[in-house]
């Protein structure tokens, strides 16, 4: 019994290592320049569809495909902010909101037609479901396992190029004061572009991880923002660890909840989420600014 | 040789008008004070030569070039740096790093953070330290400190003295002439009309967004200073 | 005797109220000359009217973004289902108790989501919604996932059931535009304007910032229960998915955006838009709903005061004004 339980635990870390990919692109975009893009779900989706035609096209593995989705959806990112996303900013709330909102549907919509709402997969199925046994009850399965440390490996990579590197100096000068950055050579608006760059590169990977863990559909972005939305409230804004840690609590939850009835397992995510907003507002790991 | 010169620039916030008109010139290597009092446009005549107010474009020229509306960015790459009002350092950066990315101009140069050290032995004491975490005087030496690591030609120093010791504010003014004999050109906008006549070669005073007097401090008697300050 | 006057009222404005007035009267007796298809078709567009003024209250006034309100859509239709139903009680007396209810249910809920703002306030509100939907798709008393039928209103016959549900909505429609015009006339409707305008600076002048979010946020999901109970009475059956799901807030966004944010008349407007965008291109599926979305953006981006904003700003056209203008004695 308790081993069962342990077994459900690692699983839900395992899938919170997924949430925690999921969110940290959305922590990032919140950081850097206080937007939240509310077409962020649909956007992993939309690597994941890229992925299901470079398999289809080319023939190629998802995660041979994973380099070129992560540059196509980096370039995407990189032109969306120039051309559409910059002009939100500075003007209020309203703007962000409701042009990524309509993003979303368009997006939603797009994938609708082009590959209708039958249930896809990335096809790797010797990798997902291969998995490392200790004992009777406890089954670590390779792919999550490798999901889990990918998704560790970039919120690490995140926090050095946020602290060491000359350009995450210019990227939190510009999350501190737009205005004065530029008076220091620096385009705000380029810097907000490549910003978003690296976190449609970190959905593209969300996305072809989560086409092979589970198939999808063109609606399962709007889940998906809601995942990463609750992993970011849950752990606290202002760190990328938080972040993570808030993925893992997430996916503990929710696969707890699984175990103890299907129908409940999505719920007790929910409530973790609404017991965090309720008892600690401003998340488990905060970073203080 | 003309460094900067502006010719009926004028600035607006909404419907407000802030300048009616500024014609203002300085030479390579000059020292030039504007004074005025509170609201007089004095801030936002150095917003508006560092492009962070949109200007028609030929009414700044720098270096004879007409670069109005070029944008703060790419005036900072062409040389023209401003010490902002209330300094505006990055809490999320150390003192070092504030200095660091400075140098995002990208322009070559002799200022290094060795060399602003030595000018300012205060902040190598301090570099590692949170940028808010400094006394207003420190933050006002680095707030420079940043504006100096972008090898600027023009530095503005908007209003430097802002909320320090008297002690303090003449430390950081013994570093003006030392920058001024380097070569650069510094426009120093300042209430402390005393200090401002002391480092300039040349004053003018703005009031209500116009230019009410312009001289050397040695062609300005205190009473025509008093007259075009406050319009008596 | 000072020389200038405060007016509220333009020469626009009470043409346009001569003018509604005629409206009015024609839908008011709308049962009488049309047939059941096109009363349907008219108690949606009701519902749509409500739920954007409702909506448009909430973020174009109040600043406050919610991608969430179909929470109470669906909590008004079951709990107009759950009331008529397993209590009992006359489905028509079912549409005001369903707006009280979710009144009920919006202040807690506003304590919590409230800790959360901007963006993030945004996608609270839908987790909200998402919460609501799993937990009656789990309750088998409500049906469970499939949802289950208004048995209560078969009793009724059709003849009196359709006008006078078509009724309920008119009223509540015209109720809804009186409300939102009244309110930001008031006092706290100028309350709310500051904190949209600048929060801090309501605050400073002593306005009671945190009461005024709560109210406009109850308000507006008391409006929405209301339509639940309104649309699914005119519909007859209800199901979580359908109740909860985020395409309704997603239409009325749109209407709201594309009509124009921040005045009674956009609204308005842009329901009379998206029906008829939606009677003339329903045959194209998706490339429908991704032309709506794409409209939206592009307004959004170009015109953030929709359409109506357009138009008032040319011809400094004011139907419902809000506003106070200071005129000259002649």
């Amino acid at each position: 019994m308790f081993l069962e339980w342990t077994n459900t635990v690692l699983q839900g870390v395992l899938l919170g290592g997924l949430y925690g990919l999921f969110a940290m692109g959305l922590s990032l975009i919140w950081g850097v320049m206080r937007l939240v893009n509310i077409a962020h779900g649909d956007f992993i989706l939309l690597a994941a569809y890229v992925a299901l035609v470079f398999g289809q096209v080319a023939g190629l593995h998802p995660l041979a495909a994973l380099p070129l989705v992560a540059i196509a959806m980096a370039a995407l990112g990189y032109a969306l902010q120039r051309a559409v996303l910059n002009r939100t900013l500075g003007k209020g709330l309203l703007p962000p909101l409701l042009v990524t909102f309509g993003l979303s549907v368009v997006v939603q919509n797009l994938l609708l037609q082009g590959f209708s709402a039958d249930s896809q997969a990335l096809r790797a199925e010797a990798l997902t479901t291969a998995s490392l046994r200790l004992g009777e009850s406890i089954a670590i399965g390779w792919f999550p396992l490798g999901v889990f440390l990918v998704a560790l490996a970039m919120g690490l990579g995140l926090q050095l190029l946020f602290s060491r590197t000359a350009f995450g100096r210019v990227l939190r000068a510009t999350s501190d004061d737009p205005e004065t950055v530029q008076l220091v050579g620096v385009d705000h608006k380029r810097t907000y572009a490549l910003a978003m760059a690296i976190a449609f590169a970190l959905m593209a990977a969300a996305g072809v991880f989560l086409g092979m863990r589970t198939s999808f559909t063109p609606t399962d972005g709007p889940a998906n923002l809601l995942f990463a939305f609750e992993a970011v409230v849950i752990g606290g804004l202002g760190s990328f660890w938080g972040t993570f840690a808030g993925g893992v609590i997430l996916g503990v939850a929710q696969t707890a909840g699984f175990r103890l009835d299907p129908g409940w397992g999505l719920l007790v995510g929910h409530f973790v989420f609404l017991g965090v907003l309720l008892f600690r507002p401003e998340g488990l790991f905060p970073k203080t600014r | 040789m003309t460094l900067l010169a502006t010719a009926g620039l004028t600035a607006f916030y909404g419907d407000f008008q802030a300048l009616f008109g500024i014609d203002f010139e300085l030479g390579e290597g000059e020292v030039a004070a504007v004074i005025g009092a509170n609201g007089a446009g004095k801030s936002t005549l150095l917003r508006s030569i560092a492009g962070l107010n949109p200007a028609a474009a030929g009414a700044v020229r720098f270096d004879g070039r007409p670069v109005g509306g070029l944008g703060a960015h790419r005036m900072a790459r062409l040389g023209v740096g401003l010490v902002p009002e209330g300094r505006r350092l990055f809490p999320s950066l150390s003192v070092e790093e504030n200095l660091l990315v400075g140098r995002g101009t990208g322009r070559a140069g002799g200022w290094t953070l060795e060399r602003v050290y030595a000018l300012f032995p205060r902040l190598a004491e301090r570099r590692r330290f949170p940028a808010t975490q400094l006394s207003g005087g420190e933050q006002q030496m680095a707030a420079i400190g940043r504006a100096l690591m972008g090898n600027p030609r023009l530095l503005l120093c908007d209003e430097i003295s802002l909320g320090l010791a008297p002690g303090v504010v003449r430390s950081i003014y013994e570093a003006i002439p030392r920058l001024a004999a380097e070569g650069l050109a510094l426009v120093i906008v300042e209430q402390d009309i005393g200090i401002a006549l002391e480092v300039a070669q040349r004053v003018t005073c703005l009031q209500h967004g116009r230019v009410s007097l312009a001289g050397t401090p040695a062609e300005l008697t205190r009473d025509a200073i008093s007259a075009a300050y406050f319009g008596l | 005797m000072s020389a200038f006057a405060v007016e509220r009222a333009t020469r626009a404005s009470r043409i346009a109220a001569a003018a509604a007035a005629l409206v009015l009267a024609a839908a008011v007796s709308l049962p009488w000359w049309s047939d059941a298809g096109t009363m349907r078709l008219a108690v949606e567009f009701f519902c749509f009217l409500v739920m954007a003024q409702m909506w448009n209250l909430l973020a174009g006034y109040g600043g406050l973004v919610s991608i969430g309100q179909q929470a109470y859509l669906g909590l008004g239709g079951y709990a107009l289902f759950a009331l008529a139903n397993q209590a009992g009680v006359n489905p028509f007396l079912c549409v005001p108790l369903a707006g009280v209810f979710c009144a009920l249910v919006a202040l807690p809920v506003a304590k919590l989501v409230f800790r959360l703002r901007g963006g993030y306030f945004a996608i609270g509100t839908w987790a909200v919604a998402e919460v609501f939907r799993l937990l009656l798709a789990n309750v088998s008393m409500f049906g469970g996932g499939s949802g289950f039928s208004l048995r209560a209103m078969a009793a009724i016959p059709r003849a009196t059931r359709e006008p006078l549900g078509y009724a309920f909505a008119l009223a509540a429609a015209v109720a809804a535009i009186a409300v939102v015009y009244a309110l930001l006339r008031s006092r706290p409707g100028l309350a709310l304007s500051a904190i949209r305008d600048s929060e801090t600076a309501a605050a400073s002048q002593g306005v009671d910032v945190a009461f005024t979010k709560h109210w406009v946020y109850v308000v507006s999901a008391a409006g929405f229960g209301v339509v639940g109970a309104l649309y699914y009475m005119n519909i007859l059956r209800i199901s979580p998915n359908a109740a909860f799901d985020v395409s309704w807030t997603a239409y009325v966004i749109f209407i709201v955006v594309i009509g124009g944010i921040g005045s009674i008349e956009g609204p308005i407007l842009g329901t009379v838009i998206y029906f008829v965008l939606r009677e003339t291109l329903s045959g194209f599926g998706a490339g429908y709903l991704i032309a709506l979305g794409a409209i939206a953006v592009v307004t959004m981006l170009y015109f953030p005061g929709g359409l109506w904003g357009a138009i008032s700003a040319k011809f400094d056209l004011h139907l419902f004004p809000v506003r106070r203008w200071l005129r000259k004695r002649a």
